[in-house]
């Protein structure tokens, strides 16, 4: 029988691996994921998860230990983030190129220097080349559920996927949490079966050196080349899209509940301007976009849940008839601008949609951004594109002079 | 249709000779007295340090002992480990030979 | 027939035609090591030498399972093998990690530290060839005092090698083990050995490098043995914090007939600027470590 307990974004994930029956947990403590592992920790001691759990010394090798033990055919789990993450940048290359499920709670904190162990989403952010499937979440029961939807999808397309919800905001703050029935989980989770093989029965030499150009085995099949490999990553995230709007959808045939698949959206029908975001400040969109229809202005908020594969028809879809649009965003490609305001001018420039998109970089290292103020940056932006400047970034709430 | 690569990741199978023919690496090429090697007077299995050293395990330890010249890549080492000198590195000339 | 008079098992899972340079020391010790560990075993290595020997895609020259792994990560690959294939109900599959000295004393050694640490079921095995010779010879840890590399091409090595035995003595393991790839059948029970034994244990393999050494590849044999002979690789094992030397090493314990360091420096190029300095002390260390292996030895 599935049940509600009071929970934290951190015990969400924590409970979304256990009903995945993950097999293998790799755990290093870092703020604010800590409590992930630490929940784990205490089922398996207790007797309630069967998983080895591996207390390793740093996060590199907290991921080294995921790769390796889903080579073999176990389900895999593990959380961090900020530094965590960072540090373990080199693996998350490995684990895509490697085409394994694993799954990692990310979530999400700030990066030095100087030091903040308070909220942003630079850390994951800084992952999108690598190769990795990336779920930003709304709230605690989007966290639980997302975990078992990643485990379905990583497993069908053979990417790893990163769960990611903002420290402190999600991670520590309680909310009621439906708990499915564990056979309604194992229903919804067929096992994993590896596509590597590492047994004596069957000796092969995993993730060599390889050659730039294909190259005959022994038996005269011509094998792939590094960069043929490399599209077939490209090429599973592409059409990875579908399986992962298919398993929300199931999803929430089987549970009831519907995060939206790649991207999710807010009265945006009528809208005279878009607000976009991902994660809890998507949500604070919502809020906006309330306190503006209140004004009189037709404000709509667009979620951006899915950021890789990056949801590029969905968002031609959501943004093609919008006359302005603002990206809300709590990180910043140094030297440039937003990472998600580049991604969806990228995306309407393909369809060739022009409207004016102003970026607000917001809240980094956990600087509070309160509905009020995204509502009174979307008026300024207003303003400003009446005024005929298209494209802008500011810096909300901040010293910039 | 030439068949194509199905792996989705890099996995290697075994054989022989993934570096070509590695016999083509050497420039000496060991030559077996067999009236002095210790196995071959016996005529039994004795010695064998040839088969012990050899780096690339393509000495086959019978009875006359033989050298894998497809794979030999010349080290030397079983000449110079030798008791009986049985061995000898054979310079190749000007003609490759 | 070789099996029976070394008593070492028939099998080669080096196949031959494989990348290793032509009289190369850690492809004699790795037939020995893999007859030891035979088919039920699945290796990790980073990269290294040893990621070239076992070849590049689509084909191997290794008939043993192999996941290769990033350069400072040996260990941790090793823990999750080890965890993944307790969780597939396969532990009776031995994993083994081998890195080369830089893998091991220098970027992996936080990764190994920590294996230890935890007394994961596995076997590290460190080829120590004294330098990062895959990419064309640069100093380690491990490379001894006076010694040219690239990084250290004019005024030789300063530091001391690094003592990873000792270290590795620090993490309460049931078994460490030093070997050669010139005494192969010491080499060769150890890991028989090994492989029978529960927890984290050590192997270090001497692998003399005729390319990084600069000497002839017909050397290489030689080479090791001298090493053994002057007391600079010393042959023992520590089991359950037993100290007890093996093979070459304890008979030159029992008769004390040493020979002097400078038998195994003169024969190599890369020693060609050590000063007379360097070789005192390289003397004196060797006598003072190997005095204390035999007070451990009463």
């Amino acid at each position: 029988m599935s049940h509600v307990e009071i929970m934290t974004g951190n015990q969400a994930a924590a409970w979304g691996a256990k009903l995945a029956k993950v097999q293998v947990i790799s755990a290093y403590p870092i703020t604010p994921s800590t409590p992930v592992t630490e929940t784990i920790s205490q089922w398996v001691e207790r007797g309630e998860l069967k998983s080895e759990y591996i207390r390793v010394e740093s996060e590199h090798s907290v991921m080294t230990v995921c790769v390796s033990a889903s080579s073999v055919g176990a389900r895999t789990f593990t959380a961090t983030c900020s530094h965590g993450l960072l540090y373990m940048h080199e693996q998350l290359h490995w684990a895509a190129g490697s085409r394994l499920p694993i799954v990692l709670a990310c979530v999400n904190r700030g990066v030095g220097a100087p030091w903040s162990i308070f909220n942003d989403q630079q850390d994951s952010i800084a992952q999108r080349d690598t190769g990795w499937i990336q779920i930003y979440c709304r709230d605690n029961q989007e966290i639980l559920d997302s975990v078992l939807q990643a485990y379905r999808i990583a497993e069908q397309v053979y990417c790893p996927v990163m769960v990611c919800y903002d420290g402190f905001i999600l991670s520590h703050t309680m909310m009621p949490v439906e708990i499915p029935a564990a056979e309604q989980v194992d229903r919804f989770l067929p096992p994993y079966k590896p596509h590597t093989i590492l047994s004596p029965e069957e000796p092969r030499n995993i993730n060599p050196v390889i050659f730039p150009w294909q190259r005959r085995d022994a038996e005269g099949v011509l094998r792939d080349g590094y960069m043929d490999i490399r599209w077939k990553l490209q090429n599973a995230l592409e059409k990875s899209r579908d399986v992962i709007v298919e398993t929300g959808r199931e999803f929430a045939e089987a549970f009831g509940r519907d995060h939206g698949g790649m991207l999710w959206t807010y009265l945006t029908e009528d809208a005279e301007v878009l607000i976009a975001g991902m994660g809890s400040l998507a949500t604070e969109a919502t809020t906006a976009a309330d306190i503006l229809r209140g004004e009189g202005i037709r404000a709509g908020a667009v979620g951006v849940r899915v950021y890789r594969p990056f949801p590029r028809a969905e968002v031609r879809e959501a943004f093609k008839n919008a006359p302005a649009v603002v990206v809300f965003e709590k990180d910043i490609s140094y030297g440039y601008e937003g990472a998600l305001c580049s991604d969806i001018k990228a995306a309407l420039y393909g369809a060739g949609i022009r409207t004016p998109i102003h970026n607000f970089i917001a809240g980094l290292g956990g600087r509070d951004v309160k509905a009020r103020e995204l509502a009174e940056a979307v008026r300024s932006s207003l303003a400003a594109i009446a005024a005929g400047t298209n494209e802008r970034q500011t810096w909300l709430n901040c010293v910039t002079e | 249709m030439e068949q194509k690569d199905d792996n989705i990741s890099a996995m290697c199978k075994p054989a022989v000779g993934e570096a070509g023919r590695t016999g083509d690496w050497r420039d000496a090429t060991p030559v077996i007295d067999h009236s002095k090697c210790i196995a071959s007077v016996k005529n039994r299995p004795a010695c064998y340090l040839c088969w012990l050293y050899c780096p690339d395990g393509i000495v086959t330890a019978g009875v006359p002992v033989r050298i894998d010249l497809e794979y030999c890549k010349g080290c030397g080492i079983c000449a110079e480990e030798c008791p009986a000198k049985a061995i000898t590195m054979v310079m190749h000339g000007e003609d490759g030979k | 027939m070789p099996e029976k008079l070394f008593k070492v098992r028939k099998e080669e899972y080096m196949l031959p035609g494989n990348r290793a340079c032509t009289g190369c020391g850690l492809a004699l010790a790795y037939r020995y090591v893999l007859k030891a560990l035979r088919e039920n075993t699945i290796l990790t290595l980073p990269a290294s030498c040893l990621t070239v020997v076992h070849g590049l895609y689509p084909t191997t020259s290794v008939a043993i399972p192999c996941l290769n792994c990033t350069f400072a990560s040996t260990a941790a690959s090793a823990s999750g093998l080890v965890a993944g294939l307790a969780a597939m109900n396969r532990s009776d599959i031995t994993v083994v990690a081998i890195a080369g000295d830089g893998g091991t004393f220098d970027i992996g050694i936080q990764a190994l530290s920590g294996a230890a640490e935890r007394n994961t079921d596995f076997i590290f095995v460190c080829y120590d060839n004294e330098g990062y010779m895959n990419t064309g010879t640069q100093r380690s840890s491990a490379t001894p005092a006076g010694a040219l590399t690239t990084t250290t091409p004019i005024l030789t090595k300063q530091q001391n090698k690094k003592d990873m035995m000792k270290i590795m003595e620090g993490h309460d393991l049931p078994y460490l083990a030093t070997t050669s790839a010139s005494f192969p059948i010491d080499l060769y029970e150890k890991f028989v050995k090994a492989k029978r034994i529960k927890g984290s244990r050590y192997l270090q393999i001497a692998t003399p490098c005729p390319p990084g050494w600069v000497f002839p590849p017909k050397d290489t044999v030689k080479i090791g043995r001298l090493a053994v002979e002057t007391g600079i690789v010393v042959l023992y094992e520590i089991e359950d914090g037993k100290f007890r030397f093996t093979g070459r090493s304890k008979t030159l314990a029992e008769k004390g007939n040493r020979a002097p360091v400078i038998n195994f420096v003169e024969k190599q190029g890369r020693f060609k600027k050590m000063s007379m300095e360097q070789l005192g002390q390289l003397q004196r260390s060797v006598d003072q470590k190997w005095n204390e292996f035999l007070r451990r030895a009463e």
